[in-house]
């Protein structure tokens, strides 16, 4: 069998492939060559064609079949066949292979080799891939080896020594004695050496770092490193002027983790890091390499303010300089000090804000995480114009991190509302696309809350999406608020800017475009039919038209729109009464910080007409539907404080009943009438009808009356009152029939005197059995506190016998137990 | 921690590897081609740090190869780029002048 080729000629041969699979075609005729030869234990070769296939192991070709011979050439004699051998080892095993124990015994002997190379090598690989067992076994022998006086071994024991500790904790303690004498080596390597070696020591365990810290590790390294920076030009150390920067840089490493929360060592280490820090050349990169170094240790220990304060500088200058490396490090350091030392960051906020105008990746994402970190209440105008224009031209992977960075400052530091909505408007018409999902029901809960600015933003969001409705965030804000402000829109009422003139057909072309566009999400498409539908009630002159948009919808092909159509179809038709209650104006939110599922539900409030439609009165109606209607109880005001008390708890108030009574009642006391003074009362109201003692108080104390009784219909009253609040009284109504048909839709409507104020709860049902069968039960509840005698107009409509009948009277017998 | 070194030249043809970590042998391929396309993409005036997956990577072009490391946090960026160029002198000391040749030829040389 020929005699294998050597590697250079097999290198050779590779280079002159010109394709990847005539590569791969050349390796496999080597590797078949080499296989058939290892088969054939030729002793003399082994070692070229362990070469060989370690070199189509870096290329990437597998070759685990010459793990065994490795371990042969680990076993010979010969230097060489040692080296490639340790070599292959090296690279090839690991702990997951089962043949690596068998090298153990070959390294324990060449530990005790007589020529110092062979020793190093062992000790080389026992570093790099040494398993837990073979450490166990091996670590006495490395500690001996590390206290030789060879300086050679003693190097290549430490970090040996490192390997074991990384494997083995334990064993850490049978190091100790031997670490002693290691720092006072003149030999740099083996200094720098065991200096990782205690870094890593005193990483690992908090016990290592108190004993060393009472073994004054301090002084020793203080010494040492005073002697690199004023020792003189000494060729075998030097690097670009500065004599051994990696020794330094690691002592200085150490010293930062001695020093951490520690006040002694701290104290002693502030000198030596002043002088380094000053006498450090800086016009190299080694010189900033080490002043990065000493920044990050002032940093990190408990330093005196002076030298935090000559870090922080140091750091601005690196800001400066023109080197791109330089200034990614002092972004990154600067970003772990911004929590501390916040002012003296504010300082280079100028430069910083410069840097996002940087052409360089790394340095953009430092500069703009870092200029998030520094927006506070003074600066926000400033650097909100800076980031919107960093917004407009950065790359898209930043898009999204930069918009939710602007709408967390710009809700913190806010100066005013306007500020804020013209913030987000610009945000959402540069990087609409790339808004996150959750910052939607955020924006809308934000412009409900700014109640004056409705008309405002409801203008300028529909001039946005005029142009252009593709953003789907955008759109989905815009349509919301033109669905809820839209009456504001078409009235041309907003202050802060020319008001534009937009007809209602304009704004529901573009909801309606929005709605056929192929570019709209389904969300999107569910929100500008939900929109539409609202403005059923804010529009006078187009309803018809809207009505037509939603039955068109009743059939489409997705299936959330064609619910939300069909419902809405229903609305139109069956309950149209309660249309206008339903479609209301959203009352302010209350900001729930957390509680992202529920906001939106509150938000969708109203396509709860599905719950409706199942059984009138609804009994189980949304918070908001009633909030609604108790605004409309207290005039149409939106500026009403926001009301705290559980609404859920009030028995519900039916919605198209309460506004048909205040729409027609123009009697005295009706509360519509006082818009303003009605606002200090709620609470009042409030009181009376959320704390339910009121129903256990005093039941049989008051006689009811018989406030009516015509043409077979009979109306009694009964009374409650509270202790607890004597001003509220609580009527209960209940109407009979004592005629031989039933009365259907029977509607009871009540006026007081100014004096008084009223409220009217949902009746049980709209229909009145003949024969006295059944009654119709309705509560009222008065509050009268300046105890003047009740007097109450009453109204009924009802429908009997096929005709409508109405009738207003008078009730005058209240007991005086009900008003006193 | 140092957890790998590579030499790839801009064909994206490895030279020189050497991993600290148990890494894949098939994942290692594509490591350095992935690397390799990071680098490249990179002008001469951008930064030399880039961040890669859960950790960084500090490169230096000599001529038609690149020098790359991967390091995690711990590690100061400036002080591995210094030792970048003073591994590429010693080379030069070792082979007189090296070229991407010598570094192809010698790599049993070069890994010890």
């Amino acid at each position: 069998m020929p005699a294998p080729i050597r590697l250079r000629e097999l290198i050779r041969t590779i280079r002159t492939a010109r394709t990847q699979a005539e590569e791969r075609e050349m390796i496999q005729k080597e590797c078949a060559a080499i296989r058939s030869s290892f088969r054939e234990e030729d002793n003399t070769y082994r070692c070229r064609n362990v070469a060989k296939l370690l070199y189509m192991h870096m290329l990437g070709y597998p070759a685990h079949f010459g793990q065994l011979e490795c371990l042969k050439l680990i076993a010979s004699q010969k230097f060489t066949d040692k080296r490639i051998g340790y070599l292959g080892a090296m690279l090839l095993l690991d702990e997951r292979q089962d043949v690596h124990l068998l090298m153990t015994n070959c390294i324990k002997n060449d530990l005790n080799h007589s020529t110092q190379y062979v020793q190093g090598l062992a000790l080389c690989t026992l570093g790099c891939m040494g398993s837990s067992e073979m450490c166990r076994d091996l670590a006495g022998e490395v500690e001996k080896l590390l206290k030789t006086s060879n300086s050679y071994l003693r190097k290549k024991a430490a970090l040996c020594a490192v390997h074991v500790i990384r494997k083995v904790p334990e064993l850490m303690e049978m190091f100790l004695p031997a670490t002693k004498n290691l720092l006072n080596e003149k030999n740099h390597g083996v200094l720098h050496t065991s200096v990782v070696l205690l870094t890593e020591m005193c990483e690992r365990s908090p016990d290592m770092l108190a004993h060393f810290r009472k073994v004054s590790l301090v002084p020793q390294l203080v010494r040492i490193l005073k002697n690199l920076i004023m020792s003189g030009y000494s060729p075998e150390h030097d690097v670009s002027g500065i004599s051994d920067p990696f020794l330094q840089v690691r002592i200085l490493r150490l010293l930062r983790i001695l020093g951490r929360n520690d006040d002694d060592s701290s104290e002693a280490m502030n000198d030596i890091l002043a002088q380094v820090a000053t006498n450090t050349e800086t016009s190299k990169n080694v010189g900033n390499a080490i002043l990065y170094e000493t920044v990050l240790t002032i940093m990190d220990i408990k330093s005196e303010s002076g030298l935090r304060v000559l870090a922080i500088n140091i750091l601005g200058r690196f800001l400066l300089n023109n080197d791109k490396n330089i200034r990614y490090v002092a972004l990154t350091s600067l970003l772990k000090t911004v929590q501390t030392d916040h002012n003296a960051v504010q300082r280079h906020r100028s430069t910083i804000v410069d840097c996002l105008k940087d052409l360089d990746v790394s340095i953009k994402r430092r500069a703009m995480e870092l200029s998030f970190a520094l927006v506070n209440g003074n600066n926000v105008r400033g650097m909100m114009k800076e980031l919107l224009y960093f917004l407009d031209s950065c790359e898209p992977e930043f898009k999204a991190d930069c918009a939710s960075g602007i709408f967390l400052a710009a809700e913190k530091y806010a100066p005013s509302k306007r500020w804020h909505i013209d913030t987000i408007m610009r945000v959402l018409t540069t990087a609409g696309s790339y808004v996150r999902d959750d910052a939607v029901p955020n924006l809308i809960q934000l412009i409900t809350n700014s109640v004056e600015m409705h008309a405002y933003t409801v203008q300028r969001l529909y001039k946005a999406i005029l142009g252009d409705y593709s953003q789907q965030p955008l759109v989905q804000v815009a349509s919301w608020c033109i669905g809820e402000y839209g009456d504001l829109l078409v009235s041309g009422q907003c202050e802060e800017e020319e008001p534009i003139q937009v007809t209602e057909d304009e704004v529901l072309d573009i909801l309606e475009s929005v709605l056929i566009s192929n570019m709209s999400a389904s969300v999107t498409r569910g929100y500008a039919l939900t929109a539409i539908m609202k403005l059923s009630t804010r529009f006078t002159c187009t309803v018809n038209r809207i009505k037509k948009v939603v039955s068109i919808y009743g059939s489409s092909i997705d299936v959330e729109l064609q619910q939300r159509a069909v419902e809405y179809n229903a609305l139109f038709k069956k309950y149209d009464h309660m249309r206008p209650a339903l479609l209301e104006r959203m009352p302010v939110m209350e900001k729930v910080t957390t509680n992202g599922p529920t906001e939106i539900v509150q938000t969708n409030g109203e396509t709860e007409p599905a719950v409706l439609e199942t059984k009138p009165p609804p009994p189980g109606l949304q918070p908001d539907s009633q909030e609604n209607d108790l605004l409309d109880l207290l005039g149409e005001s939106y500026i009403t404080p926001v009301i705290p008390t559980a609404p859920t708890s009030k028995p519900v108030s039916a919605g198209g009943e309460l506004l048909d009574l205040l729409g027609d009642l123009n009697l005295t006391g009706s509360p519509v009438s006082a818009p303003a003074p009605q606002i200090a009362q709620p609470p009042f109201l409030l009181d009376g009808l959320s704390s339910r003692p009121l129903f256990n108080d005093n039941a049989a104390g008051i006689p009811s009356i018989t406030a009516y009784n015509k043409n077979g219909l009979k109306i009694d009253f009964t009374f409650e009152r509270s202790n607890t609040n004597p001003s509220v009284t609580v009527i209960t109504i209940q109407a009979s029939n004592s005629t031989e048909l039933d009365m259907t839709d029977f509607v009871f409507q009540a006026a007081v005197p100014k004096t008084f104020q009223l409220q009217l709860l949902s009746p049980s049902s709209s229909v009145i059995p003949a024969f006295n069968s059944g009654t119709i039960t309705q509560v009222i509840k008065v509050l009268n506190p300046q105890k003047q005698q009740l007097r109450m107009r009453i109204k009924l409509t009802y429908n009997h016998k096929g005709s409508a009948m109405q009738d207003l009277a008078e009730v005058n017998n209240f007991p005086p137990q009900s008003w006193q | 921690m140092i957890k790998f070194f590579l030499m790839v030249n801009k064909q994206g043809q490895t030279r020189l590897s050497r991993y600290y970590e148990h890494v894949e042998i098939n994942k290692r391929t594509m490591l350095e081609a992935e690397v390799i396309k990071n680098c490249l993409s990179r002008s001469k005036d951008q930064c030399s740090f880039i961040e890669y997956k859960d950790f960084k990577l500090v490169y230096r072009q000599y001529a038609a190869l690149f020098v790359v490391v991967g390091i995690n946090e711990t590690e100061n960026e400036m002080a591995v780029y210094e030792l970048i160029h003073n591994f590429v002198e010693v080379l030069d000391k070792y082979f007189s002048r090296v070229s991407e040749l010598d570094v192809s030829f010698s790599v049993s040389e070069i890994h010890l």
